[in-house]
C-alpha cells in the first residue's frame, strides 16, 4: 500500500523536529504532518521527511549507513525509539496520527 | 569606489563584515546559521557574490550552504561526502587502525576561473571537488589512495585537510595540507599526489624527517610567484621555493615558532604575517600580549607589530584559518581569535583596529576585495 492508498481520511503523521532542523529546513511550525505508507516506522517517516524537505538528508541519519547520527534520538509515546530497528512498527498512537514522533537533539553538552 | 567583505565563521555561526575602501568604518551582518560551527566560508574569485559556507554540528553533522548574492540569502546545497570505494583505514591516536570517516568541511577553496566548481578539504583527510556549485560532490580519490594513507594519523584537532591551494599560472596544480599528515601536490589536476615534505623536521614523531606524519598548520603563496610556499608547522615556520619539494626553516628571530596562521601580502610576495603561539601545551599568545609578527625578507627577519593590539592580560589563540589579506592598496590584514575578536589593519599591519570584539570564537577569516 502506498501513501496515496491509504485515502483522505487517513490521518497525517505529525514528526517534531529540534530547532536546528526546523531552521534549516525553514519550518515555523512546532510539528510537520507527513503521508506515510503503512506500516508506518521511523524508516518510512525519515524517507518522508528527508524527501519533503531535502535539506535534512543525512542530518538525522547519516548517508551511506543511513544509521541514526549519534547524538539524535527519537522517542515515541514517552518512549525513547533511539535503539529500535527503524523498520519496527510504530505505536499506533503515533500511525493515527494522535502522538508525534520526537526527533531530539541529544543534551549532549558541547561548548 | 572598492570595498571590502571579510567572511568571518566561528563556533556559533556565521557573520559578515562590510566596510568602503578606506577599512575604516565597519558593518556587521549575522549571525548566519546561528548555534552551528562554521568552519569555514569563501567566495568566488570568478563571481564574488558566489559564497561557500561549511556548516555543521555534532548532533546533525555537515550541511552546506551556498549564496549568489553575496551573503544576502543562503540555501542549503548537497552535504553528501561519500569516499570513492572502500575508504580502508588511517591510523588512530594510539596508531591502531581506524576506518575512514567523513566528519566535516574544514576548507573550500574556489576554482579561480569557474564560480561553480570548488574544492572541500574534509576530516577525515580527503579532498572533494564539486563542478556544479555544490549539488554533487566527487572525492579526487588519488590522495586519499596514494600509498601513505594507512599511515595518516589525527592531530589534536582531527585528521583534517585544511590548506587548498591553487596555482594560477598551472592550473593542474594543486596543494593540500593535512594535520597531522603533511604536505601534497598533484601536477595533473588530482588524479596522482606525492609528498612535499623534504626538510621538516617533527620531533614529536618517531621519524622526525618521516615523508609523512608532519602536522601542518597551514600554507600560504602569493598568486605572482607559484612555487614559492610558506607553512607554519606545529613547531617551525617554514619555506619552499621550489613548489614544496624542499623546505627550510626561516623561524629566524620570532619568540615561539608554534602557531597556526601564516600569510602573505597581496603586494609583496616577500612579506609574510604570522602570529606566534606560546606552545602546543598553551595555545594563547605569549607573555599575554597579541603581536602580528611581519618579515619583509621571506622569513628570518621579523618584526613585531602590536599598535592597537592589546598587549597585557591578553591569552587568545588565532587558529589556522583565521587570517586573510585584502588586494587594495595598502593591503589590509584581518585576523580572528579564540576571544571572538576580529582585528583589521588597513597598512599591512602597522597599526590595528578591532572591527569586532564579542563574537563566538573565531575558526576562519576570508576577506574578498570588491570592485
Amino acid at each position: 500500500m502506498t501513501a496515496g492508498d491509504r485515502g483522505a481520511g487517513v490521518p497525517a503523521i505529525r514528526v517534531a523536529l529540534p530547532f536546528h532542523l526546523r531552521t534549516l529546513a525553514r519550518v515555523e511550525v512546532a510539528e510537520v504532518t507527513l503521508e506515510v505508507a503503512a506500516p508506518v516506522t521511523v524508516r518510512r517517516i525519515l524517507d518522508a521527511l528527508e524527501k519533503r524537505y531535502p535539506m535534512l538528508a543525512g542530518t538525522i541519519r547519516e548517508h551511506g549507513t543511513g544509521k541514526r547520527r549519534a547524538f539524535m534520538r527519537i522517542f515515541a509515546c514517552e518512549e525513547d525509539w533511539s535503539h529500535q530497528s527503524l523498520d519496527a512498527a510504530l505505536p499506533e498512537a503515533v500511525a493515527a496520527g494522535r502522538e508525534p514522533l520526537l526527533i531530539l537533539g541529544a543534551i549532549a553538552g558541547g561548548s | 569606489m572598492s570595498s571590502v567583505r571579510v567572511l568571518v565563521g566561528t563556533r556559533k555561526g556565521a557573520f559578515i563584515l562590510n566596510s568602503d575602501g578606506k577599512r575604516k568604518d565597519w558593518t556587521v551582518s549575522g549571525p548566519f546559521f546561528a548555534g552551528w560551527e562554521i568552519y569555514h566560508m569563501k567566495g568566488s574569485p570568478v563571481d564574488p557574490n558566489r559564497l561557500y559556507a561549511s556548516q555543521s554540528s555534532s548532533w546533525s553533522g555537515q550541511v552546506v550552504q551556498r549564496s549568489d548574492d553575496g551573503g544576502v540569502t543562503w540555501n542549503p546545497v548537497n552535504n553528501k561526502f561519500a569516499y570513492a570505494g572502500v575508504p580502508g583505514t588511517h591510523q588512530w591516536y594510539d596508531g591502531t587502525p581506524h576506518p575512514w570517516e567523513f566528519k566535516r568541511v574544514w576548507h573550500f577553496e574556489p576554482s579561480l576561473t569557474d564560480a561553480d566548481t570548488v574544492y572541500a578539504g574534509v576530516e577525515d583527510a580527503a579532498l572533494f571537488k564539486s563542478t556544479d556549485g555544490g549539488t554533487t560532490w566527487d572525492e579526487l580519490k588519488g590522495l586519499r589512495e596514494h600509498g601513505t594513507g594507512p599511515h595518516w594519523q589525527p592531530g589534536a584537532g582531527g585528521m583534517c585537510l585544511h590548506t587548498v591551494i591553487l596555482d594560477p599560472s598551472n592550473a593542474d596544480r594543486i596543494f593540500i595540507a593535512i594535520s597531522a599528515a603533511g604536505a601534497f601536490r598533484t601536477d595533473d589536476g588530482g588524479k596522482t599526489w606525492k609528498p612535499i615534505n623534504k626538510g621538516l623536521v617533527s620531533q614529536y614523531i618517531p621519524d622526525p624527517t618521516a615523508e609523512v606524519g608532519h602536522c601542518v598548520h597551514h600554507v600560504a603563496m602569493h598568486k605572482s610567484r607559484p612555487d614559492v610556499l610558506f607553512m607554519q608547522k606545529h613547531w617551525d615556520v617554514m619555506r619552499s621555493d621550489n613548489a614544496g619539494d624542499s623546505w627550510h626553516e626561516v623561524s629566524g628571530n620570532l619568540p615561539t615558532d608554534f602557531g597556526f596562521v601564516i600569510d602573505v601580502h597581496a603586494h609583496e610576495p616577500e612579506t609574510v604575517f604570522v602570529v606566534p603561539i606560546k606552545s602546543d601545551s598553551e595555545h594563547f599568545v605569549p607573555d599575554g600580549k597579541l603581536r602580528v609578527f611581519r618579515s619583509k625578507s621571506g622569513g628570518n627577519e621579523w618584526e613585531a607589530l602590536e599598535k592597537g593590539l592589546p598587549q597585557k592580560d591578553c591569552y587568545v589563540n588565532v587558529l589556522r584559518d583565521a587570517m586573510a589579506v585584502d588586494s587594495l592598496d595598502k593591503c589590509g590584514v584581518y585576523f580572528g581569535t579564540s576571544g571572538g575578536q576580529v582585528y583589521a589593519s588597513a597598512d599591512a599591519g602597522d597599526s590595528w583596529t578591532p572591527i569586532v570584539r564579542d563574537l563566538p570564537g573565531v575558526l576562519s577569516i576570508e576577506a574578498q576585495t570588491l570592485a
